[in-house]
């Protein structure tokens, strides 16, 4: 019976597997840096034009976060204020100060301060804050103690299994409406009962919530 | 089949294997070329995806609009009386923008000295001046539209509505800063007379 695999096939045979072996190790590490670096920056910092400090402005000076971020109960997205709303205080406030010459050069000069995006989900994603806010679901739920950060960074992770935690058991995080604002809040110990009580309320559809269209459209 | 064919065919599919899982990696579903609230973008002039409205740009219902309602004006000045009707929700509404919006500088009471004003802002006029007691409720609703003194325009960040409900709550303020016991209604009296033992 003649050879089916020529001699040189043994060679061939044990370079591929090494070969394989390394391209799929490779793989994975590629995979795994972009996949924890660029979109998962959990608490790094996110350097920006300005040092603006939310600890400073919404917790000492206890400022509502609508102030500036006025779209948030009413659009998809919750916007970054525009150069106006820094200087309706800062037209008085610390003029002058070296770390609002980017504010003053923008006002002046009437083109936007290019912020760095914190949170960037795929765009295969669809996300609505004021959905999210009008339903209860607070703030620092997902943005954490916004009030005590100095710089900005990313909470949570905003993978798909983090958002599915919630859109699986919304009454675990639910709050009353008027407390969605409130950075200070701590859910209550009876939270499951409120919680279910607030789906019922604010009509949380937890039969589509889970379901791949509800964010895949 | 030759070792030599073999080993070739082998490689070209091993190529094509290759390409097509490496085609993969891209992040083009990630970042889709579609213009993002407030992103940049290299289709408009300026670099930006939100455009303002070209200027003189009026929303289709507000043809059918008294404009009186977007000013606050009236035939004699300023307007003296809400262009909706005012019930408790349009005040609970009120106190809610007046508490985002304007306590930082006014105050929480109208009295002008919020936490701004702590900081070094130039204090506003308290809300219970004589002058303003007189102001009738359109012409807070012109100082948040058009903005007065040193205080910016709100109108980019209140809407027309909002900025009538934050107008009508102040008016409310000042009449609970200046109330006597006469201006409770009785029966609301009554009630505070038997539950004032219990909160003491």
């Amino acid at each position: 019976m003649p050879q089916a695999f020529p001699p040189n096939s043994n060679a061939f045979a044990k370079w591929l597997l090494i070969g394989g072996g390394v391209f799929f190790v490779l793989l994975i590490t590629v995979m795994a840096f972009f996949a924890r670096t660029s979109n998962n920056a959990v608490g790094v910092p996110v350097s920006q034009p300005v040092t603006f400090q939310h600890n400073l402005h919404a917790g000492q000076l206890g400022l509502d976060c609508r102030y500036c971020h006025t779209s948030v109960e009413v659009e998809a997205s919750a916007n970054i204020p525009p150069t106006e709303t820094c200087m309706t205080c800062h037209s008085q406030i610390r003029v002058g100060d070296p770390a609002l010459a980017a504010v003053q050069a923008s006002w002046d000069n009437g083109t936007p301060i290019e912020w760095n995006r914190v949170h960037d989900l795929a765009d295969y994603v669809y996300f609505n804050h004021s959905a999210h806010v009008n339903s209860g679901v607070g703030c620092s739920t997902c943005h954490g103690a916004v009030d005590e950060m100095g710089g900005m960074w990313k909470n949570e992770s905003l993978t798909m299994g983090w958002c599915l935690e919630c859109h699986r058991a919304p009454e675990e995080y639910l709050r009353p409406r008027s407390e969605v604002f409130n950075q200070d809040y701590v859910a209550p110990a009876n939270q499951t009962e409120l919680g279910l009580a607030l789906v019922e309320a604010y009509h949380v559809n937890t039969e589509k919530l889970p379901q791949c269209s509800t964010c895949h459209r | 089949m030759t070792p030599r064919r073999f080993k070739a065919r082998t490689l070209a599919f091993a190529a094509l294997a290759l390409t097509l899982v490496l085609s993969g990696c891209g992040r083009n579903m990630y970042d889709q070329p579609r213009a993002e609230a407030l992103e940049s973008s290299r289709f408009f002039a300026d670099g930006a995806a939100s455009q303002a409205l070209p200027e003189g740009v009026i929303s289709r219902e507000r043809g059918s609009i008294d404009p009186s309602y977007f000013s606050g004006m009236g035939d004699a000045g300023f307007a003296t009386e809400l262009p909706f009707e005012l019930t408790e929700e349009v005040l609970v509404r009120g106190q809610e923008r007046y508490n985002i919006y304007c306590s930082m500088c006014h105050n929480y009471d109208g009295s002008g000295g919020g936490v701004v004003v702590q900081k070094g802002f130039v204090p506003p006029a308290s809300f219970h001046e004589q002058r303003l007691l007189d102001s009738g409720v359109g012409y807070f609703y012109n100082a948040i539209t058009n903005g007065f003194g040193r205080m910016y325009s709100y109108a980019s960040r209140i809407p027309v509505e909002d900025r009538w409900a934050i107008a009508a709550y102040v008016k409310a303020m000042q009449l609970s800063q200046n109330a006597t016991v006469d201006d409770i209604p009785e029966e609301v009296l009554e009630n505070l007379r038997s539950t004032a033992g219990e909160v003491r």
